[in-house]
């Protein structure tokens, strides 16, 4: 596939951009990537963060000022002082707790870059992670008792229910003390 | 130097083993993206506490840590630009790291598979490698790392969204996997410009050999998951090793296509680039690359015999400008690099045919 700037090299930088809804692909080579300026300062690489720039702003018009745009100044990040507008430009949180501080916006982006995805599914920190551990569990468990009640396996049922009671009897002494 | 001394020193000691699948896949990647709770994200750390993240993560893994391997750790600051420039041609660090990271550092084992990068985009950045296809065992030594870091320190991590990172496309498992494959008979047969498109819509992306916005030189090509939330790490390796997989059999097929419909003229062309690189006295990069693709899909095939596999990944790295500037000694403009990669290229195969 020829390179949609010059129409000369290959395309070798391929991506789908989402503008207004409409998802237009856009193939170009590493050469014109570098000429348009989509580039970090001193990188040698391609920039997602630009890439993703512009699908933070959904139509590419960037706001001149802060004040200037929808988002309510209150949007700022009091830990590191980003502001949304700054995080939407340069596409990086400045620490974790922007994470916070912007979650009312972040639903549809991490949807657009993750394939419609917003939740973690994955890995958990086993040191901090030992209550939502038992959280996931307690999760599966219930599921695995309805399963065992659908295939009238009344034993294994009950033996998880007490399970299941035990972990939410401890969770709930933690929360109390 | 002597050109054996140079290259033992220039390829890092993993990349000498021979790994599964290793007519095709030239090693697997795994990188973990990790950041420290408490801690603002490096873009917006001052010195102080990004000195501070580099003596906690220096602490745990470099005097603390029984299990992991020695792990030896340079500061960013103390390297000349074509030492760093060395270490990226080796995919020991990021472009980024080398270039842009002001409090930067990176940890390393003994034989190069494992490296951990401190302050690049995000705190901390565990980096496995190994020969061929190997991407379970990859992933299984970075989480071995991962685990042995987090007993040390608290990592910014959420229920809803995982791993905190600075990146909103790494967030969630902070995991990017890739598997780096030579895949010639696939662009010669111009079956790849299909395959390409068909791989980004499975949500995976298909780069050239050094990442973000490099050519696939050499046939080389690079692919990686693009998707970091709402899959668990076993689902984002088993999508993608099954890709893997099915790329691997269509160049197989590809490759017995040429042999079987083509033989005379795929002989005469892996034999000519063959001749090219015996007798080159200046040759550009890419030409060198396609060359040195040629030739290792001959050794591959078994038409050229007496040349060892591993002529492709040590040749690739070797002529890369920071390297070949490391074998002169001296800074060197681009005309002066193509003829010293001329000779660094005629005297490697010289060794092979002693
Ligand atoms: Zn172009
Ligand atoms: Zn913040």
């Amino acid at each position: 596939m020829n390179c949609e700037e010059c129409h000369e090299r290959e395309a070798s930088l391929h991506f789908t951009k989402i503008i207004n809804g409409e998802k237009t692909e856009f193939h170009i080579c590493e050469h014109c990537a570098k000429e348009k300026g989509e580039f970090l300062p001193g990188s040698n690489s391609f920039s997602i963060h630009q890439l993703l720039s512009g699908l933070l702003h959904g139509d590419g018009h960037v706001p001149n000022t802060p004040s200037s745009n929808f988002i309510p100044p209150s949007l700022t990040c009091e830990k590191c002082g980003m502001s949304y507008y700054q995080f939407a430009k340069i596409g990086r949180f400045g620490c974790e707790n922007c994470y916070k501080a912007f979650d009312s916006k972040l639903n549809p982006i991490f949807k657009r870059v993750h394939g419609g995805n917003t939740l973690h599914a994955g890995k958990i920190p086993l040191r901090a992670g030992s209550s939502i551990q038992e959280k996931k569990q307690l999760q599966q468990l219930k599921q695995a008792l309805q399963q065992y009640i659908l295939n009238e396996e009344f034993e294994k049922a009950a033996e998880t229910r007490d399970v299941i009671r035990e972990i939410e009897h401890r969770l709930q002494q933690g929360r109390d003390t | 130097m002597s050109l054996e001394r140079f290259i033992s020193d220039a390829i890092s000691p993993w990349m000498k083993r021979e790994g599964p699948e290793s007519d095709i896949v030239l090693s697997s990647r795994v990188r973990l993206a990790r950041n420290i709770h408490q801690y603002v994200f490096p873009i917006a750390a001052d010195k102080e506490s990004a000195h501070e993240v580099i003596s906690a993560i220096s602490t745990c893994m470099v005097e603390d840590n029984e299990e992991a391997e020695k792990l030896e750790m340079l500061m960013m600051e103390e390297l000349k630009p074509v030492q760093k420039r060395v270490l990226v041609e080796k995919h020991l660090i990021s472009p980024n790291l080398a270039e842009q990271a002001k409090y930067g550092a990176v940890l390393m084992n003994a034989d190069e598979s494992v490296s951990i990068m401190v302050n690049e985009e995000d705190h901390i950045r565990i980096q496995c490698l190994a020969p061929g296809f190997q991407l379970e065992e990859v992933l299984h030594r970075a989480n071995e790392i991962d685990d042995s870091i987090e007993k040390n320190v608290d990592y910014a991590f959420d229920e809803k969204r995982g791993y905190l990172t600075s990146c909103p496309t790494n967030v969630g498992t902070g995991l990017r996997a890739s598997v780096m494959m030579h895949l010639p008979a696939l662009v010669l047969s111009k079956k790849m410009s299909r395959i390409i498109p068909a791989i980004n819509q499975l949500g995976l992306a298909v780069r050239g050999i050094y990442g973000e916005g490099t050519e696939a030189q050499g046939n080389i090509f690079q692919i990686s998951n693009q998707m970091t939330l709402g899959k668990s790490e076993e689902d984002i390796m088993e999508d993608l090793a099954g890709v893997v997989m099915q790329v691997i059999q269509q160049e197989r097929a590809a490759r017995k296509q040429l042999q079987d419909g083509l033989k005379l003229q795929l002989e005469d062309k892996l034999f000519r680039s063959l001749g090219t690189l015996e007798n080159c006295r200046i040759i550009q990069s890419k030409e060198a690359a396609k060359c040195l693709s040629d030739v290792r899909l001959g050794i591959d095939l078994e038409i050229l015999p007496g040349i060892s596999k591993t002529i492709l990944n040590e040749l690739m790295i070797l002529t890369q400008p920071g390297f070949l500037q490391q074998y002169a000694g001296e800074v060197l403009t681009p005309e002066e690099r193509d003829i010293r990669r001329a000779t660094l290229i005629r005297e490697r195969i010289k060794l092979e045919n002693r």
